[in-house]
């Protein structure tokens, strides 16, 4: 490398580490406009993209991840703006009352219980079937979840945000090719199955879309953070 | 003005969805309360939004995923922790994430067909 980053002075990182996530953001965003491809997610671009970067640059994740915090606090804001499109949408939400409520809590019970059992079933330990029961909701929830059952936190996060990826890339083609892509079952699918990540994919696309999935996302957490201890419990038996 | 004051909003109901979230030993983050807590404020008075509200929160919405990268690029760092039971662990998350997608968008499809 002609520059190491690392040796440079403290006030380069939370420079460097936004524009490149930005930049890295933005390539991915182009990207998916030009070949209209969802398996060319932005968010799974620029993951890669600046993994790449950080090794190439070799600097370490925490040097990174401390210096991208301008972009990860505003997470915080933007998920309490999930609630402006809620309020718009809030007369759809009343009339559909019954059927959301259905599907977030089967949606959200099977995604415990599969996690959990398809981790048992192909011979995983315990241990790892506990962090991957909690993996569909948001990723501070899942995280916490873990903790309180006896699973791997950070192996939690990784799995939530995975699975959100997945998600982000599935949920077009898949749901397109069904026919079951009215904005009201593309929002409640992207943030029950998939939180933060997933929604990101279709909120863009319709306001009923992204009222759906933050009401999702946030229903969805409330299920787990309450369901969780009791299912965790039945399946141990 | 209108845009710092929208900002103003935003990370005002996060600071008392973190308060209450904290204070309470809530089992649900400080964001996800504010968000609950900001929806509850508009729609208990029957109002909509402010339009320099819903701009700046649509604003910030149109790029949520790039605030997830930086976490995201932990994933990277953090593969080592599958290594052992990479096989179960994939299987499960694409075999589990899968099932609950296409179980939810199938029974809000079906109440959309009702409902019509």
């Amino acid at each position: 490398m002609l520059i190491n980053v690392n040796t440079l002075s403290p006030s380069f990182m939370p420079i460097f580490a936004p524009c490149l996530t930005i930049g890295a953001y933005l390539f991915g965003v182009e990207i998916q406009k030009r070949w209209r491809s969802p398996l060319l997610n932005p968010v799974l671009i620029a993951i890669v993209l600046v993994g790449v970067a950080l090794r190439l640059c070799s600097v370490s994740y925490s040097a990174y991840f401390s210096g991208a915090q301008m972009i990860h606090l505003l997470l915080g804001p933007a998920t309490v703006a999930l609630a402006i499109p809620l309020v718009v949408s809030i007369d759809h939400i009343r009339r559909g009352a019954r059927t959301i409520f259905t599907a977030l809590v089967v949606g959200s019970v099977t995604g415990m219980v599969s996690g959990y059992a398809l981790v048992r079933l192909l011979g995983g330990s315990q241990l790892v079937a506990l962090s991957m029961l909690p993996k569909s909701a948001t990723t501070p929830i899942a995280i916490g979840i873990a903790q309180s059952l006896g699973g791997i936190p950070s192996l939690s996060a990784v799995l939530a945000i995975g699975g959100g990826i997945l998600v982000a890339v599935w949920i077009n083609p898949i749901l397109r090719s069904l026919k079951w892509d009215s904005p009201q079952a593309l929002g409640i699918a992207a943030g029950t199955a998939g939180s933060g990540i997933g929604a990101s994919q279709v909120i863009p696309q319709h306001p009923l879309a992204a009222a759906f999935a933050g009401l999702a996302i946030g229903l969805n957490g409330l299920l787990t953070a309450v369901l969780a201890p009791l299912i965790s419990h039945l399946l141990k038996h | 003005m209108h845009l710092l004051r929208s900002y103003f909003v935003l990370l005002l109901f996060q600071l008392i969805g973190e308060a209450l979230s904290q204070g309470l030993h809530l089992p649900i983050p400080g964001p996800v309360v504010g968000m609950a807590l900001l929806a509850s404020w508009y729609i208990a008075r029957r109002k909509q939004p402010e339009e320099h509200i819903a701009r700046a929160a649509n604003g910030l919405l149109a790029w949520l995923g790039l605030l997830f990268v930086p976490a995201g690029v932990g994933i990277v760092a953090n593969l080592g922790l599958m290594r052992s039971e990479w096989i179960s662990i994939s299987v499960a998350l694409v075999g589990s994430t899968a099932l609950t997608l296409l179980i939810t968008a199938y029974i809000m499809q079906c109440g959309n067909r009702d409902a019509h």
